[in-house]
C-alpha cells in the first residue's frame, strides 16, 4: 500500500515537473454543502494557474480531524497545505520546525497592511516569523430570532438579549420553546462565550481570557454572567436537539424562538429559503455590545523536502489572500474576508451587519486565539455540566475561576 | 538456526532449561518482542511522561504529581469513574446471569435450537458504533419505543434514559447487553455441552432437581468457562468508548462520560499528553488492583484439580 502510494507520488511527481504544474494534496473539514461550495472556490482558483488541486476533505468536525492532521505531520507524511484554526493549536509544530515559513510572501505581498484585524495576522506569527494564511472571519456571537415564534406569542421580536429574555414568559405560554440549544458542550460553551461578552463587557472578557486574572473571573462582573447562564439555561429547559443545526432548524420552523450560535448559522436559513428581516432576524453581539470575535480558519503549510513544492506552496499561500479568491470564497461559505479593501457589495444583510461591525473595529480575538486547547476543553466540560444540570451559579463561576487560575 | 541442530537434547548430557524446545522458542521470538518492546516498553513509557507536564509533544519536562492531582479533582474524571464502576458491576451481573439462563434454556435440547442461538449471537456481529447508533435511535422519545407505546394508546408512558443523567448509564448498559450477552451465551453453551451426560444421570438419581442440580453440580463444574467469560467481559467494560461515543457522546452534559474517553479526548483534543497519559495510568492501576488478587488466587496458591 505504502509503496504503491510512493510509486503514484514519484509518477504524479515526474508527470508534474514534466508539465511544470504541481499537485498540492489539501486537508481540510469543510464537508456540509455550503463549505464544499466554498472550497471548491479555491480548487476552482488553483487549478486555473495550471496546477492540481488534491482535495483530501475529512469528514466530521474539526475535533475528529485535527489528529489526523497533526498525526500526518509528526508521522513524516505532511500534506501540502492544511486548514486549522489560527491560533494556538499549531504552535508546538511551528516550534518543532515542521511548519513553513511564510514571511517573504506576507512581505511580498504586504498581508500586514491589508489583514484586517490585524490581531489575526498575529496569531500567525511566531516570534515575528509568518507561518500561516488566514482564510475567514468566523464570529460567535450571534443571536437568531424566529419571527414565526414570536408572532405566535404577540410580541415584538427582540432587539437585544434583555427583550429576549422579558420575552421569553410570553414563549412559553405560547407553547414555543424560547431558547434552543444543542445538547453538546462547545454549543454551551459558544453560548456561554456570547453572553459573557454581552453581560460582562469587553474589558472584564480582556482581563480574564487574554491575561487570564482568576480574580476578575470570580468577581461580580461574572456573577452576573453566570446568573444570566443559569437564566438562559432555564429558558433553554426541554431541547433535547443534539446537533446545531437541528437546533437552527427549531428557529427556522418558529418551535423555537432564539438561539445563540455563530454566523455559520445563517447558511441553514439561507437553505430554507428564509430572507433576513422578514422571517428570521440576527443580533450581532446579542444586541447589547457590537462586537464579534474573529476566530475563523487558517492555512498552515507543512515543511516538504521537495523544493517545487514549497515553491507551488508558497504560491497557494499568495493566492489564497488574493481579492478574487476571497470575495468568491467567502459569499459561498457565509464568513467575512480577512481583508477590508474588497468589495463584497453581494452579500446579505446579516453580512453586511458583521462587515460593518468589522470596519469599525469592534472586533476581539476569539478564545482559540488566547486559550490553549487544553483550557478550552476543561471550560467546555464546565459548561456542558453547567448547562445539564442544577449546579448553582455561584458554584459554576468558582470553577471558572480555578481553571482560569490554572490556565496557561 | 544452525545452532538449534547442533544440540539436539537427547544428545547433551545435563539439557538446560533454557534449550529445551529450542525451536518453538526461537519461533516465538518475535511475539516476545512484540510483547516486551510494544506491551511492556509502551507501558512504561506512558507511565514516565504520565509525571510530565507534556503538551502535543511528548517532553521531558518533569512536574511530579501535578498532573494527578489535576485528574483526581477534575469532576469530568469522578464522574467517568463512578459511570464505570456502575456499568462495570451492572454489566458484570447481567451479562452472567442472562447469559447462562440463555445457555441453560437452550441446553434443554429445545426446538429450533440454531435459530435461538443465531439470533441471540447476531447483535456481536455489529459494531459498537452501530449498536450505538440503532439504540440511540431506539431509546428517542420522539421516534423510538415510547412513541411505538404511546401509538398503542398508552399516552402516559414515558421512557427516556438517554435524555436524563440519571438514568443515561442504563440505557448505554441496555445497548452494552444487547450486543455482548449473545457471544458469552455461546460460551456457556459450549461449557454446558461439556458436561458429561452421566452427571446428569447420576444427579437424576439421586433426586436432585434441574435448577438445583445447575446451582450446586454444574456451575461449579463450569469454572474454567465463568473465568473466561469474566475475563471477556471485563475487557469490554474498561475499553467502553466507542458505543459511548456513538449512542450519547458523554451526553446530557458529563453525565455519560467514562475514562477512556477522557484519555481520548484530553491526549487529542485537548492536547495535553501529560493528563492523557496520567488518566490512562489510573485505568491501568485499576486493572492491576483488581488483577492481582485474582491472578494470586487463581495461579499462586495450589492447583486445583
Amino acid at each position: 500500500m505504502k509503496v504503491i502510494t510512493k510509486l503514484l507520488a514519484a509518477t504524479a511527481l515526474v508527470s508534474a515537473s514534466a508539465a511544470s504544474a504541481v499537485e498540492l494534496e489539501v486537508t481540510h473539514w469543510w464537508t456540509s454543502g455550503g463549505e464544499a461550495a466554498a472550497v471548491s472556490k479555491f480548487a476552482e482558483a488553483w487549478n486555473a494557474t495550471g496546477n492540481t488541486w488534491l482535495d483530501g476533505a475529512i469528514a466530521g468536525s474539526g475535533g475528529t480531524a485535527r489528529p489526523i492532521i497533526i498525526s500526518r505531520i509528526l508521522g513524516g507524511d505532511p500534506m501540502a497545505a492544511t486548514q486549522l484554526n489560527h491560533g494556538r493549536q499549531a504552535e508546538e509544530l511551528i516550534e518543532a520546525g515542521l511548519m513553513l515559513d511564510l514571511t517573504d510572501v506576507a512581505e511580498a505581498g504586504g498581508w500586514r497592511d491589508i489583514v484586517n484585524p490585524p490581531a489575526l495576522l498575529d496569531s500567525c506569527t511566531l516570534d515575528g516569523r509568518i507561518y500561516c494564511v488566514p482564510i475567514n472571519i468566523h464570529s460567535a456571537q450571534w443571536l437568531w430570532l424566529s419571527h414565526d415564534a414570536f408572532e405566535k406569542a404577540g410580541v415584538e421580536v427582540p432587539a437585544d438579549w434583555n427583550a429576549f429574555v422579558d420575552a421569553a414568559p410570553a414563549l412559553r405560554e405560547a407553547g414555543v420553546l424560547p431558547l434552543a440549544m444543542g445538547q453538546q458542550g462547545w454549543q454551551q460553551n459558544l453560548a456561554f462565550g456570547a453572553i459573557t461578552i454581552a453581560v460582562a463587557g469587553l474589558d472584564a472578557w480582556r482581563e480574564v481570557t487574554v491575561n487570564r486574572n482568576a480574580d476578575v473571573a470570580a468577581g461580580p462582573e461574572y456573577a452576573a454572567v453566570f446568573e444570566a447562564v443559569a437564566d438562559a439555561r432555564e429558558l433553554a429547559r426541554g431541547s433535547d436537539v443534539q446537533d446545531w443545526n437541528q437546533a437552527t432548524n427549531m428557529v427556522i420552523t418558529g418551535n423555537a424562538g432564539a438561539q445563540l450560535m455563530g454566523d455559520w448559522a445563517q447558511g441553514e436559513f439561507a437553505v430554507a429559503g428564509q430572507i433576513e428581516g422578514q422571517d428570521y432576524s440576527c443580533l450581532p453581539g446579542l444586541g447589547l455590545n457590537a462586537i464579534l470575535d474573529t476566530g475563523g480558519d487558517a492555512f498552515y503549510f507543512p515543511v516538504n523536502r521537495d523544493p517545487e513544492i514549497t515553491a507551488a506552496q508558497k504560491e497557494l499561500a499568495a493566492l489564497l489572500i488574493s481579492p478574487d479568491v476571497q470575495v468568491a470564497f467567502n459569499l459561498a461559505k457565509g464568513s467575512l474576508p480577512v481583508r477590508g479593501d474588497i468589495n463584497m457589495a453581494a452579500a446579505n444583510g446579516c453580512m453586511q451587519k458583521g462587515l460593518a461591525i468589522l470596519a469599525d473595529g469592534g472586533v476581539l480575538p476569539s478564545g482559540d486565539q488566547s486559550l490553549s486547547a487544553d483550557t478550552q476543553l476543561q471550560i467546555e466540560d464546565l459548561m456542558a455540566q453547567f448547562w445539564s444540570g442544577d449546579m448553582p451559579a455561584g458554584e459554576a463561576q468558582a470553577k471558572y475561576a480555578s481553571i482560569i487560575a490554572s490556565a496557561d | 538456526m544452525t545452532l538449534a541442530s547442533d544440540i539436539p537434547a537427547q544428545t547433551s548430557k545435563r539439557p538446560t532449561r533454557l534449550f529445551h524446545n529450542l525451536m518453538a522458542k526461537i519461533a516465538s521470538i518475535p511475539m516476545i518482542l512484540t510483547a516486551l518492546v510494544v506491551f511492556l516498553g509502551g507501558t512504561t513509557w506512558t507511565i514516565v511522561y504520565s509525571f510530565t507536564g507534556s503538551r502535543m509533544l511528548p517532553r521531558t519536562n518533569w512536574v511530579g504529581f501535578d498532573q494527578y492531582e489535576r485528574l483526581w479533582s477534575s469532576d469530568r474524571w469522578i464522574v467517568s469513574i463512578k459511570n464505570l464502576a456502575l456499568y462495570g458491576v451492572c454489566s458484570m451481573v447481567f451479562t452472567l446471569v442472562i447469559a447462562f439462563t440463555l445457555a441453560a434454556l437452550l441446553d434443554r435440547k429445545i426446538r429450533f435450537e440454531g435459530a435461538f442461538r443465531t439470533i441471540f449471537l447476531y447483535p456481536f456481529a455489529l459494531s459498537f458504533v452501530v449498536t450505538g447508533l440503532a439504540w440511540q435511535w431506539i431509546l428517542n422519545p420522539d421516534f423510538g419505543l415510547q412513541s411505538v407505546v404511546r401509538g398503542w394508546g398508552w399516552e402516559s408512558f414515558t421512557f427516556n434514559p438517554l435524555n436524563d443523567p440519571n438514568t443515561v448509564m442504563f440505557g448505554l448498559l441496555i445497548a452494552g447487553l444487547w450486543q455482548g450477552t449473545g457471544l458469552i451465551m455461546c460460551i456457556m453453551l459450549a461449557g454446558l455441552r461439556g458436561i458429561d451426560e452421566d452427571i446428569w444421570k447420576a444427579a437424576r438419581v439421586d433426586g436432585i432437581g434441574t435448577i438445583k442440580t445447575y446451582l450446586v453440580v454444574i456451575i461449579p463444574m463450569m469454572r474454567p468457562v465463568f473465568i473466561t467469560s469474566l475475563v471477556l467481559i471485563a475487557s469490554g467494560i474498561i475499553k467502553l468508548y466507542d458505543l459511548v461515543v456513538a449512542q450519547t457522546n458523554g451526553g446530557p452534559g458529563i453525565s455519560s462520560e467514562v475514562p477512556a474517553k477522557y484519555v481520548i479526548e484530553y491526549m487529542f483534543r485537548a492536547q495535553n499528553l501529560g493528563q492523557g497519559f496520567a488518566a490512562s495510568t489510573m485505568m491501568l492501576v485499576s486493572v492491576v488492583i483488581i488483577l492481582i488478587p485474582w491472578a494470586y488466587l487463581e495461579f499462586g496458591g495450589k492447583k486445583r484439580g
